[in-house]
């Protein structure tokens, strides 16, 4: 975030500093610094530094994010079967207790790192710093974080990745994205998972909770899948490798990337912002 | 659920910008938090003591702006309020709107008693 040039200074809020308005004067005995900076700034500046790193080594990032069970660990576990020869792969797996996610991603046969976040309901950008000192970023490719299950608080952590999936697992409802405006509006991409038990659960509408997403303005594409038949599964492969070139392409032009929504106001720097990220609906 | 530890990110801020203006005690800490921000302002209300307890914010008063939720709509190219979960464009309806206001996590202004 940027405090210099004044960028946390905008539409909704630039009448309260001006001439006249409340912030413009000082009470008598006090002294009044107006600062408009995020409160989030320490994470966030831990999250440049993450990104610089993984810049540096040219590793794309991506945090997935979900309810609890909507299948995360088992679309990794696809993935990973499906790309391992191609990409070099690691996980940082989030979870409050156990190390049983990392061991299911080390059977594959790639390095996971497992943070216990106890009962703190998010990873944060600390925490992924730490993690990311037991892995050799130079030998990676892409870096999958696996945050802890969470519809609320995920979002609005910054951890110094580039692009946010959040899967939602058609058991879960199609209104998810109406109800949960938050963390769905941070979306790259909306991943339906567990889409094998749609003929069963016929009151979910994929095209209902493509309209809710909508309604949060956001133009990210949506894959409808299931990693236990494999149907789907090439539209994810597919997107992750695009997003792996683009990525690259970026980094060579020396342009690093951020997801479509960060909670430090990529809004302030839009016009900066990567075409490649307005990815229309599919 | 993360309102404690945003809160003692905040005091840390707090803290160093009251030691750069050798402040002797914290008065007021005005923020500006929009519904789409991802923290519940109660909930950062009652953190607060917790978080402050024994600083020199002990006594500080924390004033919240709610900031409204406002888009732009690239379409009819209209300025107009929205909702949490809508964010399409009140004139028009067309969904591909920017977010004027609304994700606002700022800290605004701080009082603080300086030695004169």
């Amino acid at each position: 975030m940027c405090d210099s040039c004044g960028c946390n200074v905008t539409a909704g809020n630039r009448h309260l500093i001006e001439d006249n308005g409340p912030l413009a004067t000082v009470d008598a005995g006090t002294t009044a610094v107006t600062i408009l900076q995020d409160l989030l700034s320490e994470n966030n500046l831990q999250a440049r530094h993450n990104r610089q790193h993984f810049a540096k080594h040219q590793v794309l990032a991506i945090n997935l994010m979900s309810s609890p069970g909507a299948g995360k660990t088992a679309l990794l576990e696809a993935t990973i079967d499906a790309l391992k020869d191609r990409y070099a792969i690691a996980v940082i797996e989030g979870d409050l207790e156990t190390e049983n996610d990392a061991r299911r991603i080390r059977a594959k046969g790639v390095p996971a790192v497992q943070i216990t976040t106890g009962s703190a309901c998010h990873l944060d950008a600390h925490m992924v710093h730490d993690a990311l000192h037991q892995l050799d970023l130079a030998a990676l490719d892409l870096l999958f974080i696996e945050n802890v299950g969470n519809l609320v608080c995920p979002a609005s952590f910054d951890l110094g990745h580039h692009r946010n999936v959040v899967l939602l697992s058609i058991p879960e409802g199609d209104d998810k994205p109406a109800k949960y405006p938050v963390m769905f509006r941070a979306a790259d991409l909306m991943v339906l998972s567990k889409s094998e038990l749609l003929p069963v659960m016929d009151d979910f509408s994929p095209t209902q909770a493509e309209h809710y997403l909508r309604q949060l303005a956001n133009p990210a594409p949506v894959i409808s899948l299931s990693a236990k038949t494999g149907r789907g599964m090439q539209d994810w492969l597919h997107w992750l490798t695009q997003e792996i070139e683009a990525h690259r392409a970026r980094l060579h032009n020396g342009d690093n990337t951020r997801p479509v929504i960060a909670a430090d106001g990529i809004r302030f720097h839009a016009a900066q912002r990567p075409s490649a990220v307005r990815l229309g609906p599919l | 659920m993360h309102e404690l530890s945003v809160c003692q990110g905040l005091l840390r801020q707090v803290k160093q910008i009251a030691l750069e203006h050798r402040a002797t005690a914290v008065e007021k800490i005005y923020l500006q938090i929009g519904p789409l921000a991802g923290v519940e302002p109660a909930l950062l209300q009652a953190a607060f003591p917790i978080a402050s307890a024994d600083s020199l914010a002990a006594q500080a008063q924390m004033v919240i702006r709610a900031m409204p939720i406002r888009v732009h709509c690239r379409r009819c190219h209209a300025d107009t309020e929205a909702s949490l979960n809508n964010l399409t464009c009140a004139d028009c309806g067309d969904w591909e709107t920017e977010l004027l206001s609304g994700d606002e996590l700022l800290i605004e202004r701080i009082e603080m008693q300086t030695p004169q």
